[in-house]
């Protein structure tokens, strides 16, 4: 058996007197798909909280590569390869698709401190590849991104997460508020993840979705795991008993 | 032809450009050519590097997310502070200095309660906008202080260029402005702003520092109203306990003008730039024509609003080229 990319051992987080997380134990293997699913409170936020850095666990290791990780902030589980896409917060509408994919991660002529000169040639070109890889066909990396569809914004997301060469891709309710061809375009999306080598944990409420796209669904209920089965090995009402 | 007009009616200043073109020759042929003679024109940009300067750093602060209502207190507290700190004996480059980071304290202070309490930046700066201007009178003991003879006016003051077209302030804005629109432009920082008053909560998750870019634009802007200030205070003389009154509103309205969006993300410096050209080219143009000039704010604020309607409509113009054309 391969190592697991993520080994989550233990995890438990209290908010305030909630005990949000209750001793998690989770092993995705690299390039699988998992759906996470479950209720409000289910503790789903919190665990992928945890793993993009948002929070620290109040106990509990997690592995990544069979190497023991602390991961304190957004910037450190990006370092690890950790990259998370939320429905609202991953792109900024103001600005090109361009600039969008290099958000504080521009690629500096030269620097000062941290603060330098943009290399805006690299900028264009780099994301005039990194568009195509994931099938969006966008004429210029020079529009903005609030002229895109929502399906769209989330391609330039992914299109960010696959140029850093990130492993595991957390996708959080990636489908809500999406119209259905919209939609269907992220599943897309996520199905092809593992053939880019890619990890992805996909939540989301829409257990179709779910079934669509993944390999493996792991469902959540009062801060536990409880359920955790192969797609092929399961079906929707079986799963929607246990939530 | 489409994409080319799409870029136009996307750029922010646009419409501030447009707007100064064809006020440029309304005033030119009402004044019978007297508008863009040498003599006129040594007067109007003499006095604006004053109040563009405030407004490259009101609209960096806006492009940034947040407001500053005391940059026009700050413009009088600054050069108060240089010139009793002259009156202490204090050599110029030292009190400047000294002036300049009062200012930058001042920016500091905004920022941090704005962002420590999370207030709205409007309602913390509105306030230190009462507070520096008091600060101000009572420092002064409310009569301006003469400032010593040994200042090096000329380095602000002295005409220069053809005709001395230019005053040596107009080199030391062209300067700042060439640098905070590069800075805007080309570099991870102006990247940083962009995104963080483009939606603060997407910049955070992709590792920007946005309470530090906010801190920063806080305390650019009040250094740029300070050394406005000093420019205003050597041109005339003396510091005055009022001066600047107004200027905050000025500044909000010229980088309005020139396309910044009061939400934050959109506009940059030259739009900020020709908004407070368009400001003096009224004030002057007014006085050529022979307007009352009782006009004066009724056109500022007709202008401002006249801006912020042809900008939305043409940004919601040039999105829609896009869209027809993708089908």
């Amino acid at each position: 058996m391969t190592t697991s990319i993520i080994s989550c051992r233990g995890l438990s987080k209290w908010y305030s007197g909630v005990h949000a997380l209750k001793n998690v134990d989770l092993d995705i293997a690299p390039s699988e798909i998992v759906g996470l699913v479950g209720d409000n409170g289910a503790g789903k936020s919190t665990l992928i909280n945890i793993l993009a850095g948002v929070h620290g666990p109040d106990a509990g290791e997690i592995f990544f590569d069979g190497k023991q990780v602390t991961i304190r902030n957004p910037k450190e589980a990006k370092k690890i390869g950790i990259e998370t896409i939320h429905q609202y917060n991953s792109v900024v509408p103001t600005m090109s698709i361009a600039r969008n994919l290099f958000i504080g991660r521009e690629p500096l002529k030269f620097s000062i401190g941290g603060i330098g000169i943009l290399d805006q040639k690299q900028m264009s070109e780099d994301s005039v590849d990194a568009i195509a890889n994931v099938d969006l066909h966008l004429r210029s990396p020079e529009a903005l991104v609030g002229e895109l569809s929502g399906g769209q914004r989330q391609g330039v997301a992914i299109a960010r997460a696959m140029y850093f060469k990130s492993r595991v891709l957390i996708l959080d309710e990636p489908t809500n508020h999406l119209s259905v061809k919209e939609t269907n375009k992220v599943i897309d999306f996520v199905k092809n993840l593992k053939h880019q080598g890619l990890t992805g944990i996909f939540i989301s409420h829409n257990m179709h979705h779910v079934f669509q796209s993944c390999d493996r669904v792991v469902a959540m209920a009062r801060g536990e795991i409880v359920f955790d089965r192969a797609i092929a090995e399961t079906d929707l009402d079986e799963v929607q008993s246990y939530l | 032809m489409k994409s080319f007009l799409k870029k136009y009616l996307q750029k922010p200043e646009f419409a501030g450009i447009l707007l100064l073109v064809v006020l440029t020759i309304v005033f030119q042929t009402r004044s019978g050519g007297i508008f863009l003679s040498p003599e006129n024109m040594r007067g109007v940009l003499g006095i604006l590097p004053e109040t563009a300067l405030i407004a490259i750093g009101v609209t960096i602060l806006m492009i940034g997310g947040e407001f500053d209502l005391s940059v026009g207190s700050v413009f009088a507290l600054t050069p108060m502070s240089i010139a009793l700190l002259l009156g202490m004996g204090m050599p110029f480059p030292l009190a400047m200095l000294g002036g300049l980071l009062i200012a930058a304290a001042i920016g500091l202070i905004n920022g941090t309660l704005t962002l420590r309490f999370e207030i709205p930046s409007f309602i913390t700066t509105l306030g230190m906008m009462y507070v520096a201007r008091s600060l101000t009178i009572v420092i002064s003991g409310g009569f301006p202080p003469p400032l010593s003879a040994d200042v090096p006016y000329w380095l602000f003051t002295a005409f220069v260029g053809p005709y001395g077209l230019f005053r040596m302030s107009f080199l030391w804005f062209l300067l700042i402005a060439f640098v905070g629109a590069a800075m805007l432009s080309y570099t991870n920082l102006g990247n940083w702003i962009r995104a963080t008053g483009g939606f603060a909560e997407a910049a955070r998750s992709l590792g920007v520092p946005t309470r530090n870019v906010k801190l920063f634009s806080f305390m650019l802007c009040s250094v740029l109203a300070g050394f406005a200030g000093l420019i205003q205070t050597l041109r005339l003389g003396s510091p005055l306990p009022s001066a600047g009154d107004g200027m905050e509103l000025q500044a909000v309205a010229a980088a309005v003008i020139g396309g910044t969006a009061l939400t934050g993300g959109i506009g940059t410096v030259l739009g900020g730039i020709v908004g407070a050209i368009l400001i003096r080219v009224i004030d002057n143009g007014m006085v050529l024509t022979r307007v009352d000039a009782n006009w004066f704010k009724f056109a500022v604020g007709g202008l401002t609003i006249l801006a912020v309607i042809v900008n939305t409509w043409m940004r919601r113009e040039g999105q829609r080229i896009k869209i027809e054309e993708a089908k």
